[in-house]
């Protein structure tokens, strides 16, 4: 029973890891319409920004959690004002494959500024310690994320549900020359949350850096790993992320347990057989 | 203008049939991956290009097709006549499974979905160590053989690749001019009008998808056959990407577009290889032009100037009788 509730704990952080990970990119998609393949890259940014922030003193953490987005954030907003407004008018799939091609840019530049070692990024230590669940000791800081995940996940159902800014996200959502006919500046809108999204790749990465580490195309595999929670989750949809990241956390917590060869098998037929059976994911809107 | 297109054809086939005679052996190798990943582009263009169906997990059937070929090779005969039908026989069912859960999706999550099947395929590979090597890959695979022909002479097999290629690139445009290629395109431009016709829009978009699977695995069964190799990595979504990037700058949609994107693509990276290892920087970049300013590929701005030739011309503009209307009226 004690080893269920560990892997259950376990799981549960690492949904909410995913969780922390993906909804920049559920946010982006939901809002602008665009899926965001270079997504990854801004997560992998963030990570290496937090690994040079802490390279000398691990109680830089702190800073690097503020940096680190911040920078992220920036980097967003000259990708969107510079490249991706050129392609508004051009269709869903020139902004998927120019995303797609930023990925690879900036899979070099990372790999030119930091190489290709396998960093870690080490915690201060009060965070870094062990606390005892289940008669189990686990990391605290698996503990925090999963704190982090959830203070993350009702800030922004917050935002979207309650909030002015919310409301006009959500108006741009659903009728964007409606919402410009209003008197709202739909542009700054896109603009806006195109830079929240980047800000909550790069703290993903600072948050997800102390537990998976930095290595070459980890991007890559992250992105990949957030595409399969977006799609199950449904695309738009921020609930469905959190429950999306929460079944995968958990199942792939679980596999791994259980059977360790089939884990990354079992989330990709997850994923196809939920596609199969809803084709707009859990608790996914209809998307054209 | 169907004579200027044979004269111009023809002029082609021998050039490229004469190549053996004048290029290097390194040249020739190269000559021999860019017919490979032409025809391997090709299969993805009949998807993205005339379907409108954005695959990014072609790769998948490529390895397929490779790892058939290669296993088939080392365990029964490095005979073509084994490897190549085994391929196909594979890619082809792998492709018909896929496809059945592919068909049920469309836009984005048809893309996603072909990505979470290529990586299903891509750890399958990378575990089962008995049967495919691992990370290792398939070494020493031995050079194919027809009747009593070996090709392990690289001339031979340039020959034989290049025969292959005609007969697929022929095959396809016959078959984009057919009144199923209509159909796609069709697809292509308005699904729900094609719908509303009567056209079974479904069976066509998934005979489409076997098609382009099926010619996947014969691509990746003759890069076997070349390389002797075959590793893991030629199955990553990375290879979905560089097979996606080709018809996009060639020009998907067009017969000529992913050939020339794939030429374009083998050229670049032999050169930029040998100056620096940032290829990927230097590809993305190229990737994001193309994206942004240049849309229709290669293939488009050969079309954008020779119409802006034309225009300069009309009179003698006979291939483009709607162009010399506009002028009239």
């Amino acid at each position: 029973m004690d080893i269920i509730g560990a892997q259950l704990v376990n799981g549960v952080s690492y949904g909410l890891l995913l969780f922390v990970i993906t909804c920049g990119l559920a946010l982006v998609f939901g809002i602008l319409g665009v899926l965001n393949l270079a997504h990854g890259s801004l997560y992998m940014i963030g990570a290496y920004i937090a690994y040079s922030v802490t390279v000398n003193s691990t109680e830089n953490f702190w800073i690097a959690l503020i940096i680190a987005p911040i920078a992220v954030a920036l980097l967003s907003l000259l990708i969107e004002t510079t490249l991706l407004r050129l392609t508004y008018h051009l269709g869903h799939l020139s902004q998927v494959l120019l995303t797609f091609g930023l990925a690879y840019v900036f899979h070099d530049l990372a790999s030119m500024v930091w190489g290709s070692n396998v960093l870690t990024v080490a915690l201060p230590p009060s965070l870094s310690g062990t606390t005892t669940l289940f008669n189990q000791n686990f990391p605290t800081y698996r503990l925090v994320v999963i704190g982090i995940g959830l203070v993350l996940a009702a800030a922004l159902w917050f935002i979207q549900e309650k909030t002015r800014w919310g409301a006009i996200i959500r108006a741009g959502l659903c009728d964007k020359e409606m919402i410009s006919a209003l008197g709202i500046n739909i542009k700054l809108v896109l603009t806006i949350v195109f830079i929240i999204g980047g800000f909550l790749a790069g703290f993903g990465g600072v948050i997800a850096a102390p537990i998976l580490g930095l290595y070459p195309s980890m991007e890559f595999q992250t992105l990949i790993l957030a595409l399969v929670v977006l799609v199950i989750g449904g695309l738009g949809s921020i609930a469905g992320t959190f429950a999306a990241s929460i079944l995968i956390g958990l199942v792939e917590t679980f596999s791994k347990y259980l059977m360790p060869e089939l884990s990354l098998f079992l989330v990709f037929g997850l994923m196809a057989v939920i596609l199969v059976v809803k084709p707009n994911g859990l608790l996914g809107k209809k998307v054209a | 203008m169907k004579g200027n297109h044979s004269i111009k054809f023809l002029f082609i086939f021998l050039l490229m049939a004469l190549s053996p005679f004048f290029l290097s052996l390194f040249h020739l190798n190269l000559l021999i991956e860019i017919l490979i990943l032409g025809i391997f582009a090709l299969s993805l263009n009949l998807l993205v290009g005339y379907t409108g169906l954005v695959s990014l997990g072609h790769a998948a059937f490529f390895g397929i097709g490779a790892y058939a070929s290669g296993i088939v090779a080392k365990e029964l005969s490095p005979n073509l006549i084994a490897t190549l039908p085994v391929s196909l026989l594979v890619s082809i069912l792998v492709s018909s499974i896929i496809g059945m859960f592919c068909m049920k999706v469309s836009g984005f999550y048809f893309l996603m979905l072909t990505l979470a099947f290529s990586q299903m395929i891509y750890s399958f590979i990378h575990q089962s160590t008995d049967l495919t090597g691992g990370t290792n890959g398939l070494s020493g695979i031995p050079s194919p053989q027809l009747g009593g022909v070996d090709f392990s002479n690289p001339v031979f097999l340039y020959y034989l690749i290049l025969l292959i290629f005609a007969a697929v690139f022929t095959g396809l445009s016959v078959l984009v001019r057919s009144p199923f290629g209509q159909v796609l395109i069709g697809i292509r431009e308005n699904e729900t009008r094609m719908k509303s016709m009567g056209y079974n829009t479904t069976l066509y978009k998934y005979s489409s998808f076997i098609i382009a699977g099926a010619l996947g695995g014969v691509a990746g069964s003759l890069y076997t056959n070349f390389n002797g190799f075959i590793s893991p990595s030629d199955v990553y979504w990375t290879m979905s990407g560089s097979v996606l990037i080709m018809v996009i700058i060639g020009g998907a949609g067009t017969m000529a577009g992913p050939v020339l994107g794939a030429g374009l693509i083998v050229i670049l990276e032999t050169i930029v290889s040998s100056y620096t290892n940032m290829w990927m920087l230097i590809i993305g970049v190229i990737f994001i032009l193309f994206v942004v300013f240049f849309p229709k590929g290669i293939v488009g701005i050969g079309n954008s100037l020779v119409n802006n030739l034309a225009k300069s011309k009309p009179l003698y503009n006979e291939s483009k009788p709607e162009a010399v209307y506009k002028k009239d009226a």
